[in-house]
């Protein structure tokens, strides 16, 4: 196990890619902090799954976007586990529309919790980071991101955001042995992608060199590893995880 | 007054590794005392916690030299 002893904080982390995430963290041994929104349920039973595996975790509800929320969260992070030492960007949503129909506040709401609220957990995290004089943080975007995708404006320009925020932050925070990466999913199956319509999906696999979806597992094992001591001369970097999609 | 100014010395010689000789009153964090924009965020963290207080933003940039930390903190006290 390669974090045996730290501690982690993973936002959205009751469902989907983030779920994985924050098992797998703590079947490499971290203590988690389990981020919801609003599935207090599911939070929980990450919580248990992470006991079940003999390491210590609880929920925490904390909206992304609100800064004394996410100064709430940081603080009990550390009060109930002495320190903190991986921070992985995950929570996110999506409202979808073309841009001739996109409103304005469903555009406010996706960068507001898909690119503020990854500054504020890394500017909240930063502090206790520094002392610590090491750090891990993992930001999860999107290959939208980088590729564009039609009725996503929104979205796209969060994603595309938290990339330039990955490269500006590693750079500030690089010589106090902070490292911060980017990881941009593909096509993964969670709650998020099951809403797509078929042929949507069908049309994306066709793009897909591998032709099938990638699983959280996926992305799960690179934040493990961007996380451990075996990444520690990587920063600034975006890992794409498509199966090929785009290259 | 010099015990404000004996803790403040004992941070800054950990924080930034300068001799206790360098820091006077008068020296300057960025200019004297080979400080980086983040080594000052990080010296008044330190401060924060030290003295148990709360330095805001707006405050904290307006602290430069060592005399204006002592200073700062001894008007909070």
């Amino acid at each position: 196990m390669t974090l045996e002893g730290k501690v982690a904080l993973v936002t959205g982390a009751s469902r989907g890619i983030g779920r994985e995430i924050a098992l797998e963290l703590a079947r490499q041994g971290a203590n988690v902090a389990v981020n919801y929104a609003g599935s207090e349920g599911k939070a929980n039973e990450v919580v248990d799954e992470i006991k079940a595996l003999g390491k210590e975790a609880f929920a925490i509800k904390c909206d992304v976007s609100n800064s004394d929320e996410v100064a709430a969260m940081v603080k009990d992070t550390v009060d109930r586990f002495g320190k903190l030492d991986i921070l992985v960007n995950n929570a996110g949503i999506t409202k979808d529309n073309l841009l001739m129909r996109m409103k304005e506040d469903e555009w406010d709401d996706v960068i507001n919790i898909n690119l503020k609220g990854v500054f504020l957990c890394t500017k909240g995290v930063t502090r206790q980071m520094m002392k610590q004089r090491v750090g891990r943080i993992i930001n999860i975007t999107s290959v939208v991101g980088v590729s564009g995708n039609p009725g996503q404006a929104n979205y796209v320009s969060a994603k595309a955001g938290v990339i330039g925020l990955t490269k500006t932050t590693a750079k500030e925070l690089a010589s106090r042995n902070i490292t911060v990466n980017a990881i941009a999913p593909g096509f993964i199956t969670t709650d998020m992608t099951d809403k797509l319509a078929d042929e949507v999906k069908a049309e994306m696999l066709k793009q897909i060199p591998l032709a099938r979806l990638g699983e959280p597992k996926d992305i799960a094992k690179m934040t493990a590893f961007l996380a451990s001591d075996d990444a520690s001369y990587i920063t600034g970097q975006t890992i794409h995880i498509n199966g090929g999609m785009v290259m | 007054m010099a015990e404000v100014l004996e803790r403040v010395t004992k941070i800054i010689v950990d924080r930034l590794g300068v001799d206790e000789s360098q820091v006077k009153l008068e020296a300057s964090f960025k200019d004297d005392l080979g400080a980086d924009s983040l080594d000052v965020v990080e010296l008044v963290m330190e401060l924060e916690d030290e003295f148990d207080m709360e330095i805001s933003d707006d405050d904290a940039e307006k602290i430069s030299t060592v005399g204006d930390a002592v200073t700062y903190i001894n008007s909070k006290n």
